[in-house]
């Protein structure tokens, strides 16, 4: 597979190591009421679906970014990329 | 004199040829073959020649030669079938030693000066084979059999069934031999990348090439041109080759052009991506000195063309599967290309007119044909020949080679008609392998009665020619230039397409007919895994209908040609009996390679002590000077231990070690720890997140040691930070995982608190780092440490860190850390000057009788310490467990705390890490073993725990462990049985503290 | 009709026209005592199970495609009990007990051969896991023999012994360890279900469930509602999927292994051989291939095939180890989903919603289990409580920090 990194241009997936479920940038807040139950379903339940899914791969032999990688699981077909970062601020993560 | 001779002459032929060309009774003129160059070359011991340009099996025909394999089942004599890589019969075991291939296709083996092939799977010879005798119980054999028997007496199976199936089982034999060539690897990137160099290929190679695209274009065989050269007919006013000859010149002359002959493209993955072997050494006798054998291609294509072509596919009749019986369209490629005839007399059996081919070629060539036998009643006449229209071939003999068939006429008579070889062709399948390799799904032609490629194509790929179905010589070059244009145009190149000669361009004439209903013999459909058309009858019969279980019940198209030829046959006569139409029935998956590769090609270079890079430390070579031991740790080479003269035991070394860094110093080269700079004004915040404990007070100058736990609350690494400045901690990682701890550390930095402001960055490699203990650790380094800075307890207590010059003012970093327990400093040096160091701290050492020590001395001291490692930071160990719960900080947002609350993580029978030490001290304690109550059942149910790890320790002077023991904190002086059933032992030991050695830390403080 | 020796003779004298279907072709009934969903291994033997152990025949296996068209139909065929937990030591054994008297059992010769398993060590501590992994084998009923290097070299002397980047130190052998002629799983179980009067349904695709009042009815499929009291989820791979039409979330993750086999060959390689230092386990079949494989791609895919780094990894390991392989041809790989789960271990439980079961989580471990997992899936549905080797197997187990997490690898499914 190639991943075209957004800063990088196409780069093979070789390159790259593969975490998971993007859902993995939502850590819960360890103080709240439910935190127990919200970590269990963070860490352990995933859609997992067949189509669309949007993941966590970790330029490792490169420049070291966090990306969300979109790629439907049945064609391996990659619709997008997006250094995770840009994506965890996106969706409120702070300090 | 050998069979094939004997079944030649019985073939009725004259000496006449033998006499012209040698022995090679069979050659005719002509063909694309150098008469001027002969090659010797022996099959099974007997010494025969063929030209250069013959494949072995081209060479074999000549020489009057069709027996070359044996079947896999029923061990039946064959012949090619084919003239190409899609042959199920003709496979020999090629060269020998260690570079023995079995199952090599004689009709893609090119011949070189002194082959060496020998047929398989057959005793004692070739012409009598003793496992014969399976065809007379063919009966008894059937599709399936073994599962429904060898099942009574149960112990049987491995005993006596099993072995004499494996034995009689498998195809050619492997050596066992190193193989002894070499494999590289390479990476190509183009623009468009064109799967075989037929007409269709070369069409869209010429207009590629002609505008600049950077272009590649594969082909399997050594020469290019594809059908052409195994065709009679010309293109425009000149032959095939000539014309071949010219773009070959044109596209040579085109820097922007790669061609690639030997070379087969195998997979088609994603994004483009495909592999291809390329064959650099296989048509000579052994690779040139330093050149691969092999090559493994990645090709990165933007667009791909497939011009694969066709695949002839035969009919199934009685005894179809004699030598002599071959694809009309391979004998064609015989007599054209290599001007070799099967035999002297020939037949034809076809149902379509390209069958009509074989004879006018044949005949031009000056073979006699003694019929063609053509399964339409109203099909056109051949010049010079008899026509039998409307009738079927029944039968055939000639036990080790065709001596003639039986005919079943239109009129409903038999007739015998004598020949030594028999055409067939049934049509031709599309090679649509790599459209399928990713998501395509074959579509159904009626017209051509094939499957043609459709469904979602690898992205990017295009079919063109043949492999599209468009079988004539003029579709092939229009669609091939025209397939060119549109793939260049999506990435915006502007091509036309090119002027092509004038070619044949006949129409698909044919009605499908894949086998003779008459006969109650075997119809063979898979000729290498024999199986028949009564096979599938019987797979139909007990409801074995979906193909793929055909396929697995009667292993059709399961063979070394994954059914190239075989499996239309069979889903044709299935669909035939379900009542249903072929592409209702659906067609089996191909699946990568297209042809089989040789596991040395995909391995490459990653073999041997290259399998994968090696590290080796700063030190390294100065301890290969003292005769160091080495271990592998990951990648690493470790110094495991310093073995001196009159040393016989590594335990005497490594007692020796310890005891003298207890007693005065030693230096192990730690620089395989992780190490990671992190920096900027949040980077004690940051640390806090990461490591279970708290540190954000941690003062400068100070470090601390850290547990890191993985999000479920497991802990997966410890080490220690640093605290060199305000906005400066340098982080120490276990070896095993200073990838992932960074990693770790970046998903935070990145992902969970992108606004951090602090940076990260693996240090490991730049820093060499020496461990440097024992009591007189402070003395030695005071030697090495520039004056200015103050070494003692007061100025540099344990815990202390700094930044100091050595050796006169070379920058290094000094920690007094210990993972010994004893007083320790670690220093680190640019890596640059990781040798000059360790020699500089062994010269100062001298005085004190400083030892470099290894892995080992290091374990047995950290098992004396109770500091957990590896063995312990299993992965399945949290805070809890190892006795660290207190450090997990509930008042931080760190890492895993969330999750280490859970119950079952926390119940009161928990795993405690202990202190192992046997009651008898002479009695050895092993890690691995299980812990069990003093009394009572040993078993599964009251195992109670396990020995993490265990050494002898020299200062106590008997062997010691480390445990996990159920509510191992409160059994402190309990005795236990440590059961190690495996190697049948079993010994008393007793709880104990983990810190065997100095528990209260005086020493380590001193 | 029994099959035997004697049969196959009598077949053969008499033309083969006494042989009958292996199993029906019917048409689902409306009701089911238990739907099964899944027609692989592990459904065939629940509904086996069912019917043999508990008298239960009402039932009905619906398949979406051709039975045995799962991992059953496309694994390594290895089968081991060489596990080290107590959550999984014990099924495992009764799993290959099972195995060992599967055959006359059935009445289906499915080649389970026990020629041996020897996992390598390559580093102490690969050796301290292997005496611990051996002696936990040994407490649950199985064996295992722990060899030194010498002890590996008599056995297979044509390892990389003396050029190795990792040398052997030694292995741990677990004898009764072996492989199993995969698809004749399938068809064993479907036909012994068969003749018990359960339905085999192909080409019968679940598209949801009905649920009413938090108790589940029956499934929607191509062919119609089929109604029952029990529906039994059995779909490895497409477990996500399936149970997401339920509207559950699990703890898995749906990962691509391939699989490799070489050209036919005469025997090499008696048992079966597990590198320790890469990825790469080996056998050859009795049909003379090399059947190998190695690690997963490592990213979700339900494409059922890799990429090429991971064939050239897994290859690599092999030639890692025994240098002879060079010239030894690979004709097919291929790729299988496969059910990973987040600690490497499965499910065998009730869900939440009344009458509906989920087995799944086998990672790429299933096939091995297949007996146990049918065996204890059906003691489940039938008596409603977890048979005593499938305790641990639930799917609540991380909410209450329980793992069996045999590899120590954690919530990343891709490790296991």
């Amino acid at each position: 597979m190639i991943i075209n990194h957004p800063i990088l241009g196409p780069r093979d997936a070789q390159e790259f190591t593969y975490l998971g479920d993007a859902a993995l940038i939502d850590r819960p807040d360890w103080q709240a009421d439910n935190a127990a139950e919200a970590f269990h379903d963070y860490l352990y339940l995933r859609d997992n679906p067949a189509g669309e899914h949007r993941e966590l791969w970790f330029h490792e032999q490169g420049d070291r970014s966090w990306l969300v990688v979109t790629r439907n699981t049945v064609t391996h077909d990659i619709l997008n990329v997006e250094l995770a970062r840009d994506v965890a601020r996106a969706r409120g993560r702070r300090k | 004199m050998n069979a094939g001779h004997a079944d030649f002459r019985a073939d009725g032929s004259t000496a006449n040829a033998g006499a012209k060309r040698g022995a090679q009774v069979n050659r005719l003129s002509g063909g694309l073959v150098n008469s001027a160059k002969v090659m010797n070359f022996t099959f099974d011991g007997k010494a025969f020649q063929g030209y250069e340009g013959d494949t072995l099996a081209s060479a074999l025909l000549a020489n009057g030669v069709r027996l070359m394999g044996r079947s896999f089942k029923y061990h039946r004599p064959r012949g090619p079938l084919t003239a190409g890589s899609e042959e199920p019969n003709a496979l020999v075991e090629l060269r020998s030693g260690g570079r023995q291939e079995p199952n090599t296709r004689a009709t893609v083996a090119e011949l070189y000066e002194g082959m060496e092939a020998n047929s398989q799977n057959r005793w004692p010879s070739l012409e009598r084979d003793f496992m014969s005798i399976n065809d007379r119980f063919s009966n008894f054999l059937t599709a399936g059999f073994y599962y429904k028997t060898f099942m009574w007496p149960a112990a049987f199976w491995e005993k006596v069934y099993e072995p004499i199936i494996r034995k009689a089982a498998g195809l050619g034999r492997l050596s066992m031999e190193d193989d002894p060539d070499a494999y590289d690897k390479g990476f190509l990137h183009c623009d468009l990348l064109i799967i075989g160099a037929g007409p269709a290929g070369l069409a869209a190679a010429l207009t590629a090439g002609r505008v600049g695209a950077q272009v590649i274009l594969a082909e399997e065989d050594f020469l290019l041109g594809g059908r052409l050269n195994a065709e009679s007919f010309g293109l425009g006013d000149i032959s095939g080759a000539a014309w071949i000859a010219q773009v070959c010149d044109e596209l040579a002359a085109l820097p922007n052009v790669r061609v690639m002959p030997r070379t087969t493209v195998v997979g088609a993955y994603d994004h483009g991506v495909y592999s291809a072997v390329e064959r650099v050494a296989d048509h000579v006798l052994a690779p040139e000195v330093g050149k691969p054998r092999q090559i493994l291609w990645r090709i990165y294509s933007k667009r791909a063309l497939l011009s694969a072509g066709a695949t002839e596919r035969p009919i199934a009749f009685e005894n179809n599967d004699r030598p002599g019986i071959m694809l009309a369209g391979a004998m064609r490629a015989y007599v054209n290309r290599w001007a070799v005839t099967p035999a002297q007399t020939v037949a034809v059996f076809t149902n379509n007119d390209d069958g009509h081919r074989t004879a006018a070629d044949l005949i031009a060539k000056g073979v006699k044909v003694t019929a063609v036998v053509d399964t339409r009643a109203d099909a056109p006449k051949v010049e010079g020949v008899e026509l039998f229209a409307g009738a079927q071939v029944i039968d055939t003999k000639g036990r080790l080679g065709l001596t003639s068939v039986r005919l079943r006429l239109a009129s409903g008579i038999t007739r015998d008609i004598p020949c030594g070889a028999l055409a067939v062709s049934g049509g031709w399948n599309p090679n649509v392998h790599l459209t399928c390799h990713q998501r395509g799904r074959p579509a159904w032609r009626e017209d051509i009665a094939a499957f043609v490629p459709a469904g979602e194509l690898p992205p990017g790929m295009s079919v063109i020619g043949a492999a599209n179905g468009d079988f004539s010589t003029a579709a092939a070059l229009r669609t091939g230039a025209k397939g060119a244009v549109a793939a260049l145009s999506d990435l915006g190149i502007a091509a036309t397409v090119a002027e092509l000669p004038q070619a044949e361009d006949a129409p698909v004439n044919l009605q499908a007919f894949w086998y003779v209903k008459e006969g109650k013999g075997r119809a063979w459909l898979d000729l290498q895994n024999d199986v028949t058309v009564k096979d599938v009858k019987l797979a139909h019969q007990e409801n074995f209908r979906s193909v793929e279980h055909l396929k697995r019940y009667t292993t059709l198209g399961m063979a070394t040609d994954q059914g190239k030829t075989s499996n239309m046959g069979g889903l044709a006569v299935m669909a035939e009996l379900v009542g249903k139409q072929i592409p209702e029935v659906g067609t089996t998956m191909f699946r990568p390679p297209y042809t089989p590769v040789a596991m040395g090609t995909l391995a490459g270079r990653s073999v041997g002590e290259e399998f994968r890079p090696t590290r080796k430390t700063p030190s390294h070579k100065w301890a290969e000077e003292q005769g160091a031991t080495f271990v592998e740790v990951g990648m690493w080479l470790r110094t495991q231990w310093f073995p001196r003269k009159g040393e016989t035991h590594w335990r005497q070394s490594v007692d020796r070690e310890v005891l003298q860094i207890r007693k005065s110093v030693g230096i192990c080269d730690v620089t395989t720890l992780g190490k990671i700079d992190v920096q900027g004004p949040d980077a004690a915040e940051f640390l806090n997140h990461i490591y279970a404990n708290a540190f954000g007070k941690l003062a400068v100058g100070k470090v601390r040691y850290g547990l890191m736990l993985r999000e479920d609350g497991i802990a997966y690494d410890d080490g220690t930070a640093a605290r060199l400045a305000e906005d400066h901690f340098v982080v120490t990682t276990t070896t095993a995982n200073a990838v992932l701890v960074y990693r770790n550390m970046e998903f935070a930095r990145q992902c969970l608190w992108p606004d951090l402001d602090v940076q990260v960055i693996s240090t490991t490699e730049a820093w060499a780092q020496f461990a440097v203990a024992g009591p007189n650790a402070r003395k030695l380094l005071q030697k090495i440490v520039d004056p200015e800075f103050d070494l003692s307890n007061e100025a540099f207590p344990f815990m202390g860190c700094g930044e100091v010059t050595v050796c006169g003012g070379l920058r290094a970093r000094l920690f007094r850390i210990s993972f010994s327990g004893e007083l320790a400093f670690e220093i680190a040096v640019p890596t640059r000057y990781g040798d000059g160091l360790i020699r500089a701290l062994m010269q100062a050492g001298e005085e004190f009788d400083v030892v470099p020590y290894g892995t080992e001395a290091l374990g047995v001291m950290r098992i004396e310490k109770g500091h957990a490692a590896g063995n312990e930071l299993n992965g399945t160990t949290s805070a809890l467990n190892l006795g660290m719960a207190r450090m997990v900080s509930k008042k931080k947002d760190c890492i895993g705390n969330t999750s280490s609350a859970r119950a079952g993580m926390n119940q009161d029978d928990a795993l405690m890490l202990v202190g192992l030490k046997p009651v008898n001290s002479t009695d050895p304690v092993a890690a691995g073993s299980h812990l069990m109550n003093a009394i009572g059942v040993v078993s599964a149910e009251a195992d109670q725990g396990y020995i993490t790890s265990a050494a002898y320790s020299p200062v106590l002077g008997c062997s010691i462990g480390l445990g996990l023991l159920k509510n191992g904190g409160n059994r402190k002086g309990e005795i236990l049985r440590a059961v190690n059933p495996l190697e049948g032992r079993e010994v008393e030991v007793e709880v104990v503290s983990a810190h065997f050695v100095d528990p209260e830390g005086e020493r380590l403080r001193a | 009709m029994r099959y035997s020796g004697l049969k196959v003779i009598k077949e053969a004298l008499t033309g083969h026209n006494g042989w009958r279907p292996s199993w029906r072709n019917p048409e689902p009934k409306p009701q089911y005592d238990v739907v099964i969903i899944g027609g692989g291994g592990h459904g065939l033997a629940t509904a086996y199970y069912l019917a043999k152990n508990h008298g239960i025949t009402n039932i009905a296996v619906v398949e979406k495609g051709w039975i045995g068209g799962g991992n059953v139909g496309r694994n390594t065929t290895i089968v081991r009990s060489n596990y080290l937990l107590d959550g999984n030591g014990p099924f495992y054994e009764f799993s290959l007990k099972l195995w060992e008297g599967l055959e006359q059992d059935f009445n289906y010769n499915a080649m389970v051969s026990q020629r041996g398993i020897l996992n390598l060590v390559h580093s102490d501590a690969q050796r301290d896991g292997a005496r611990r992994r051996g002696n936990a084998m040994i407490l649950n009923g199985s064996d295992a023999e722990l060899l030194d290097a010498k002890g590996v070299r008599a056995m297979y002397p044509f390892l990389n012994f003396d050029s190795a980047r990792f040398p052997i130190k030694g292995g741990l052998l677990h004898r009764r360890g072996g492989t199993v002629r995969h698809d004749a799983v399938a068809w064993g179980y479907a036909r012994g279900a068969d003749m018990r009067g359960v339905d085999i349904i192909q080409n019968c695709e679940v598209t949801g469930f009905r649920i009413e009042n938090g108790k589940c009815l029956g499934v929607e499929t191509s062919k119609g509602f089929i109604g029952a009291s029990k529906v039994a989820s059995c779909v490895a791979g497409s477990s996500s999927r399936v149970m997401g039409l339920a509207g559950m979330r699990l703890p898995i993750e749906s990962h691509v292994l391939q699989a490799f086999v070489t050209e036919g060959l005469k025997p090499v390689l008696d048992g079966v051989i597990t590198f320790g230092a890469g990825h790469f386990y080996c056998s050859q079949s009795d049909k003379g291939g090399l059947v190998f494989g190695g690690d997963i791609d490592g990213y979700n895919s339900y494409a059922q095939r890799g990429n090429l780094p991971v064939v050239e990894d897994v290859v690599e390991g092999g030639m890692a180890l025994i240098p002879a392989l060079g010239r030894v041809r690979v004709l097919r790989s291929w790729g299988g989903i496969m059910d990973m789960s987040m600690d490497g271990s499965p499910f065998i439980d009730k869900t939440h919603i009344d009458g509906l079961y989920f087995n799944g989580g086998w990672c790429y471990g299933g096939f091995k289990a297949t007996p146990a997992s049918g065996w204890c899936y059906a003691h489940l549905l039938a008596t409603g409580q977890p048979h005593d080797v499938a305790t641990a197997f639930r799917l609540d187990r991380f909410r209450h920090g329980r793992m069996i997490d045999e590899k120590g690898q954690g919530a990343q499914p891709n490790l296991h």
